[in-house]
């Protein structure tokens, strides 16, 4: 019944691997466009015009209440239709960016409105100029609680890279299948991508924590 | 073809799909609450045989992805002897991922329980049953449902992945419109739209109804 065979396992590793590179290069491109387009984002959300205000924030609950698999698909195959083609790679990037970009405004959400109103008060009163009152006074103490939010999105990010293979980005579930399907064999491909995602998720997991707990320190801020 | 008509012909198709993400989401729901619940409360347990396998079960299935449970419990579990029927993999998947989750945070409500009600059940001679079910539980659930809220709309979002072990969902049947008729924007954009009206109008109301409700209960209004 149980058939499990390990000189495959060692034949497919190297294909997996090579993948797991893929997934984690997917990971870290969709992370950079969240972290940018979050922070766009968090700012639409703090113009002087409330319609604008509201509307972005509709915006943001929508990307953030649909399923990232669908608008995978959606940015994949709407392009053609008005003529723009994007390769799987940029529409899958694309997506996972705006999906994410949606979370992460929410965090630094978090983060600013956890800095104490006296801080911009103070800073006015000292006439600190706006860069300068965000550079110096709001963002360091805006950044401390933001991380672990951050660092779990990155996690995240890494364990929703699967649904890229849905368009047919080459990472690893993807890689997976077409060992699967090459060979009629599913468990060990299969099974191999589960324990690939955890020697990497676990870790990287106790890592947010431990970074997360020494910025606090660091920052001064309890937990 | 204009947008109406688009809808005329393929609306029943749509509703049809959505039905069925909805009996996802309801099996799920309650295969992850019960999960959540049991798993969450042997992770407090001071046994060590209690606690470990609940925490091997949360790090196992939050630390891999659903997509990949998916698969696994679709495609590999037959291999092993255990067939099971595609929509009962789908939510099971789901449910059990999902469970996961939810158990930290029956975990985490449970700890945020005042301690003084603790001392006050044990002071008033309660067993440990009675003080669980009947003074720490109801003030957990308080505590829990917001982060609730938004594991049912990761929930919701989830069951779309049942669309590719081929549940005809709302997710399915968008792919399969997109298929035969080209129209992406208006096949993949209804169901984006049915998905949004699902969580923004369905479950958040239900939560926050809910969240009234267990605070009168509670005696915090």
């Amino acid at each position: 019944m149980f058939d499990w065979r390990w000189n495959f396992v060692l034949e497919i590793l190297p294909r997996l691997l090579l993948a797991t590179g893929y997934t984690l290069v997917a990971a870290g491109i969709g992370y950079l466009i969240a972290v940018f387009l979050g922070l766009i984002f968090l700012l639409a959300q703090r113009t002087p015009y409330w319609a604008v205000n509201k509307l972005v924030r509709e915006w943001v609950e929508f990307i953030r209440s649909t399923p990232l698999v669908l608008q995978i698909f959606f940015i994949f195959f709407v392009g053609p239709q008005f003529g723009i083609r994007l390769s799987p790679w940029t529409s899958g990037m694309i997506a996972i960016g705006l999906h994410y970009a949606s979370y992460l405004s929410e965090v630094y959400r978090g983060g600013l409105d956890s800095v104490p109103k006296g801080q911009w008060e103070a800073a006015l009163a000292l006439d600190l100029s706006i860069p300068r009152t965000y550079f110096r006074i709001i963002i360091p103490q805006a950044l401390p609680p933001s991380i672990a939010g951050m660092g779990n999105y990155l996690v995240g990010i890494f364990k929703d890279t699967p649904m890229l293979s849905v368009i047919g980005v080459t990472e690893l579930m993807h890689t997976a299948n077409a060992i699967g399907a090459e060979n009629y064999r599913f468990l060990e491909p299969y099974t191999m991508v589960g324990v690939i995602f955890l020697l990497i998720s676990l870790p990287a997991a106790a890592m947010v924590k431990v970074l997360d707990g020494r910025v606090r320190t660091k920052a001064g801020v309890q937990k | 073809m204009g947008y109406l008509e688009f809808l005329q012909s393929y609306g029943p198709q749509f509703v049809d799909g959505a039905a069925i993400t909805v009996a996802q989401m309801v099996l799920a729901t309650a295969l992850a609450i019960s999960i959540a619940l049991s798993a969450g409360m042997m992770l407090l347990s001071p046994n060590k045989f209690v606690s470990r396998p609940a925490r091997v079960y949360v790090e196992l299935l939050r630390g891999t992805s659903l997509l990949v449970q998916l698969y696994w419990i679709f495609f590999v579990l037959p291999l092993l002897g255990i067939t099971l029927d595609k929509f009962f993999a789908g939510f099971i998947a789901v449910g059990m991922n999902l469970g996961a989750y939810g158990a930290e945070v029956v975990r985490g409500a449970i700890l945020s329980v005042p301690k003084e009600q603790w001392e006050a059940a044990v002071a008033l001679n309660m067993s440990p049953r009675t003080r669980m079910a009947r003074i720490i539980l109801p003030q957990a659930f308080l505590i829990m449902l917001p982060p609730c809220g938004n594991l049912l709309i990761e929930l919701l979002k989830g069951t779309a992945l049942v669309a590719l072990i081929s549940v005809t969902d709302l997710m399915f049947v968008a792919k399969q419109i997109n298929g035969s008729t080209y129209l992406s924007a208006q096949a993949f954009g209804t169901a984006l739209i049915l998905y949004y009206i699902l969580a923004r109008f369905a479950i958040t109301p239900t939560m926050r109804y809910l969240e009234r409700v267990m605070a009168r209960r509670v005696g915090r209004i």
